[in-house]
């Protein structure tokens, strides 16, 4: 992915600690700091949110690392069974929902892709605005395709289709504690579904922002790319649980 | 204040020096065939320890004092000295990982090696907030244990849950104190009913965690008659501290008669 | 633009917030780093409090078991162990992972690196906020039924699985996993930001080589606290678990307690501290890094001398940082863990004892033909030095697993990580408090008080952890709240008054400190801007620092961190921001 190249209106930041009198280079109020559209900081802005967002996501995906290793140990551990003075293995592989599971992952990767759709547009609205801003430049009127809402929608029915995937193994009598497979995928599934629920409160705050509130297209460019990152990573991590859940099986 | 300093670390590494070196406080007298080596190794590192430790302490005072701000006095600027530190590094290293080596070796000899075949087998069962020890009798095998029996109020038998239903549990011994012959290895296997417990002998050098869900074997050699006590080593509740026990170390002819006594009760 | 070089931080700050007014904003709810670094600072304060006359109740209750404390009552045994498992909580989460990286990280790590603040303001004021609701929840544990919980703060299960296993093992223990819960979330938080910051945020000139060894520490402190919470946060959810909804992560089956046979199967108790101790080794070292880097700031700054070997600290640092990770079995020699995997754990155990000696002889170097000040920071600074050589040498003793079997588990351990810990890094706090003082509150703390605090806490805190080392060697478990039935502990007993009254009197003696504190915040001699002679940005700016830190005006960075004595100029420190100096090599 291109980071936002600034070649077109951004001017070059000034540098040093001299240049003019006490002029707060620090903005003071109001976001970018009240310059409009062209504020010289935007493609760092991006930078920092992202490296913020990586950042983040490392944590995230070391409590992932510790359910996984957790899982890996407890699957091939043996405890002593005092029947038949034994160390034995209670692991019983699950028999997995697949249908709604298979169903649940087309969801998220489609809403990898509307966010992504939505990741561009905002990316080419924060390009254009200055274009357009000039007078007498008149763009062409197109209203954009409900990217963001559709990926709500979309994050909504997998989270759905988790909960009937949940509902459907329970029928099946693989409970919380029946086993530790079913421990694991509870937890796993449960876990994902949390940070899930968190990128679709994001989702909310992005679509409620670029569709109603006034800010500078560079700050609605910022929160749908961090948004969209994060929900990426959302999908690639139910790949991941997903294929660990189906190999054990 | 530069003085001061350096007699306050002066004085406090000489005297925690005099407590160590005069042994005033220290491992108790070794009663086991095996922890000779670990006294040993120990000896080493408190020897590489002990000189690191007073010769740092006694230039970290010597400094403060001699280079305090005092008029006439330069500051040398300097960044460092490379080849100082790789010196300093490397003779760490090999200090420090040669410590290992050697201690790895004692390591080794005792715990990459199961018991030997003549050992004695005793079980140690751990339980808020005592210790039983069960022989497993003639047929060398131990019985079946099941949570549901578990009831120290009705004997030691029913405190470590022996299913009396089971043929090979028949022989089995069960006793408060764990007596074992000297000069022979036991082979001790650790079980816990309800929490981790920690099997403690200070004298005999031997620790080792009782964990629920486990069997674990461990082994050591007796090698002077007497009364030990054993201490619970991992915190497992109100009782913790006065889990104890007794391990009665008595010549061979003294265990045989005392087993037989233990067998007779049991008809 | 290269990151490595900085950039304008005119030009990068994505916040944007303007001076706040009102009370609220301005003093509770504040996104200001400067606030926000002291609002830890005091949550680890009061914390500190809390845990001291824990660990004093503990300490009489040893000596003195029948005489009842004032407004206490007597403590029982179950209290005792209580008093212990809350200690060890209140001081390793709210006092060392919150004052050395939450509380001055977070006010000077922005001014160091010349930003205006961090990265990510509002995130700062969450993680705040989220770290005193998880001190709530955990002093809310006493006052539940069934009181706090007593399996020590290693939590090790079955005991912390098990409700039935001993008193205030039920809520209060609940409450326990909660409140760590929060504190790990907070804790991520932050590391975020600290990270973001330290990459992004650094001034022009301001090299990652040129930082100040102080935002080292704060920053590779971060990456372990970034990479070791979560696993506590997944151990603490699986525990939660097994306690609540009758999963068996941790608790395998057949067991009898109190006459109940548990219902749980197949679980692990060592999964247990398998996990806790991938973040718990970590953690001791968040713990103590930032006190390092504090030393080595103050010990350059005071013997008015470059640090010896700078890169040298730095990659010193790092090496801690990861070998970290790859030695918590070290806890664990008697678990029942594979011999074979303690013999790999032991290597690289001894392994991390080559960065932390090299760190040593550094600061002895820098020492060394310096031109030193006694002001109360670089004695607590030199007291650093000295607890770390004490505590630290301890360490090979117990990282040889043959050697461990005598003394894992008794007061040996105790000794070796209170000095760490429970001293050095304290030191480093008090190191730090002294001086940043002036800076922070525009005012210096009292000269005559700080040195009869630190005489009195340096020689009684060695006179409180040495013995332990006796007691150790003779076989004194851990976590005993008696000494009366195991019968090769009497002879302990004199050692044991012998503590107990060397941590009255240090106790004691930090009452000295508060008041020079709070005294002096209203009543000490003004501060200038450079009351030290210092050389780093902070000392640049105004006393104390304007809302944005620098006025307006961005510094930018000529000189590394520790130019003192520079030969050829006429002052004796060359500051940051000065013209360069010939002779700097970075």
């Amino acid at each position: 992915m291109s980071t936002f190249s600034p070649t077109i209106t951004e001017p070059k930041p000034r540098m040093g600690g001299g240049g003019g009198g006490p002029v707060s280079r620090f903005p003071g109020g109001g976001g970018g700091g009240g310059r409009g559209d062209d504020s010289p900081d935007f493609g760092e802005t991006l930078r920092r949110y992202r490296l913020g967002l990586a950042v983040g996501l490392a944590a995230v995906l070391m409590l992932f690392v510790s359910f996984t290793s957790a899982y890996i140990v407890r699957q091939g551990l043996g405890t002593w069974d005092a029947q038949t003075q034994t160390y034995v293995n209670d692991w019983r592989p699950l028999s997995l929902p697949m249908g709604l599971l298979m169903m649940n992952t087309l969801f998220i990767l489609a809403a990898s892709f509307t966010i992504e759709m939505a990741r561009r547009t905002a990316f080419q609205a924060a390009v254009m605005a200055p274009v357009v801003a000039i007078p007498g430049i008149a763009a062409e009127k197109r209203s954009p395709a409900p990217w963001l809402p559709l990926t709500l929608l979309l994050g909504f029915a997998f989270l759905i289709g988790q909960w009937m995937a949940w509902k459907e193994l329970a029928r099946r009598g693989f409970y919380l504690a029946s086993n530790p497979s079913s421990s694991f995928f509870y937890v796993l599934t449960g876990m994902h579904g949390l940070h899930l629920i968190g990128g679709l409160i994001a989702l909310l705050y992005a679509a409620t922002i670029v569709a109603f509130r006034t800010r500078a297209l560079e700050r609605k460019r910022i929160i749908v790319d961090i948004t969209a990152w994060y929900w990426h990573f959302m999908a690639l991590l139910w790949l991941y649980i997903f294929a660990l859940l189906k190999f054990e099986a | 204040m530069g003085l001061a300093l350096l007699l306050v670390i002066w004085v406090i590494t000489f005297v925690s020096s005099y407590f160590f070196a005069a042994h005033t406080w220290w491992l108790p007298p070794l009663a086991s065939a095996t922890g000779g080596a670990i006294d040993a190794q120990f000896n080493r590192t408190f020897l590489a320890m002990g000189v690191v430790f007073v010769a740092a302490q006694a230039g970290l005072g010597l400094f403060v004092w001699k280079y305090r701000d005092r008029s006439g006095t330069r500051v040398e600027y300097s960044h460092g000295n490379t080849r100082l530190e790789v010196i300093w590094t490397t003779l760490t290293a090999i200090l420090f990982l040669g410590l290992a080596a050697f201690g790895a070796e004692i390591w080794a000899a005792e715990r990459f090696v199961p018991a030997e075949p003549g050992a004695l087998a005793v079980e140690a069962t751990g339980m808020q907030f005592a210790w039983y020890f069960r022989y497993p009798g003639k047929d060398g095998k131990y019985g079946r244990t099941l949570a549901e029996n578990v009831d120290p109020s009705a004997g030691a038998e029913a405190a470590i849950g022996l299913d009396t239903t089971d043929p090979t549990a028949k022989d089995d011994v069960v006793t408060s104190t764990m007596v074992v012959p000297v000069n022979r290895q036991v082979d001790l296997t650790l079980r816990s009913v309800d929490v981790i417990h920690s099997f403690f002998v200070p004298a005999m050098r031997f620790k080792q965690d009782a964990v629920p869900g486990l069997m674990i074997h461990m082994h050591f050699t007796p090698a002077k008659e007497g009364d030990y006590e054993v201490a619970c080593a991992e915190l497992c509740g109100l009782g913790h501290y006065k889990m104890r026990a007794v391990l009665r170390v008595v010549s061979q002819a003294e265990f045989d008669n005392w087993m037989a006594q233990r067998v007779a009760e049991k008809q | 633009m290269s990151n490595s070089n900085g950039h304008g931080a005119g030009a990068a700050v994505a916040h944007a917030h303007a001076a706040p007014t009102g009370f609220i904003r301005k003093y509770i709810f504040s996104k200001d780093h400067k606030v926000i670094g002291l609002q830890y600072y005091f949550l680890a304060l009061t914390a500190v409090w809390v845990g001291m006359i824990l660990s004093l109740f503990m300490r009489i209750h040893l000596v003195w078991p029948n005489v009842p404390i004032p407004l206490f009552g007597e403590i029982k045994p179950e209290t005792y162990l209580t008093l212990l498992t809350m200690h060890g909580t209140i001081m390793v989460f709210f006092v060392l992972t919150t004052a050395p990286q939450g509380g001055f990280g977070n006010y000077v790590l922005p001014i160091q690196i010349g930003a205006p603040d961090m990265a990510f303001p509002t995130l700062n004021m969450l993680s705040f906020w989220v770290t005193f609701l998880a001190f709530v929840a955990l002093i809310a544990a006493f006052f539940v039924a069934g009181g706090a919980p007593l399996g020590g703060w290693t939590a090790y299960a079955p005991l912390s699985a098990i409700p039935l296993a001993g008193p205030g093992q039920g809520a209060g223990m609940d409450l326990w996993i909660t409140s760590i819960a929060l504190f790990c979330i907070a804790s991520l938080l932050g590391a975020l930001n600290f990270i973001t910051t330290t990459l992004d945020l650094r001034a022009k000139g301001m090299t990652l080589m040129r930082m100040p060894l102080t935002c080292w520490s704060w920053f590779v402190t971060a990456i372990l606290g970034l990479l070791a919470f979560g696993v506590l946060l997944a151990a603490g959810v699986l525990l939660l678990l097994d306690r609540n909804l009758g999963t068996s992560f941790f608790v395998p089956g057949g067991l009898n307690v109190s006459g109940v046979v548990i219902k749980h199967k197949g679980g692990s108790p060592l999964l247990w501290q398998h996990l806790f101790w991938f973040f718990g080794h970590p953690e001791v070292y968040i713990a103590i890094l930032p006190g390092m880097g504090v030393t080595s700031q103050i010990l350059s700054t005071f013997a008015r001398k470059p640090i010896f070997g700078y890169k040298a600290m730095v990659y010193a640092m790092m090496a801690i940082g990861i070998l970290g990770f790859v030695v918590w079995g070290h806890h664990m020699f008697m678990s029942g863990m594979s011999p074979y995997s303690a013999f790999a754990f032991s290597i690289m155990t001894m392994a991390i004892g080559v960065p932390s000696a090299i760190k040593t002889f550094n600061w002895l170097g820098t020492l060394w033909k310096g031109k030193i000040r006694f002001v109360s920071p670089m004695l607590f600074a030199i007291g650093f030095v000295s607890l770390f050589v004490s505590g630290g040498l301890s360490g090979p003793f117990l990282a040889q697993p043959a050697l461990d079997i005598p003394l894992h588990d008794t007061f040996f351990v105790v000794a070796h990580f209170h000095l760490i810990m429970g001293v050095a890094a304290i030191f480093g706090i008090f190191a730090a408090t002294y001086y940043w003082f002036p800076k922070m509150f525009g005012r210096m703390m009292n000269e005559s008080l700080g040195r009869i605090h630190f005489f009195i806490t340096f020689i009684g805190t060695y006179a409180i952890f040495m013995p332990m080392h006796y007691e150790g060697l003779a076989g004194r478990p851990r976590r005993y709240s008696s000494l009366d039935v195991v019968q090769f502990l009497h002879p302990m007993k004199p050692l044991e008054l012998f503590i107990t009254v060397a941590a009255i009197l240090t106790i004691a003696a930090q009452f000295v400190f508060l008041f020079n504190l709070f005294w002096s915040m209203f009543k000490g001699k003004k501060a200038s801007d450079n009351p030290w002679e210092a050389t780093t940005l902070e000392w640049t700016t105004a006393t104390p620092p304007p809302h944005d830190n620098f006025g307006g005006k961005v510094p930018v960075v000529n000189n590394g961190p520790y130019e003192y004595g520079v030969p050829g100029v006429a002052r004796d420190y060359v500051m940051q921001t000065d013209p360069p100096v010939p002779a700097a090599k970075h």
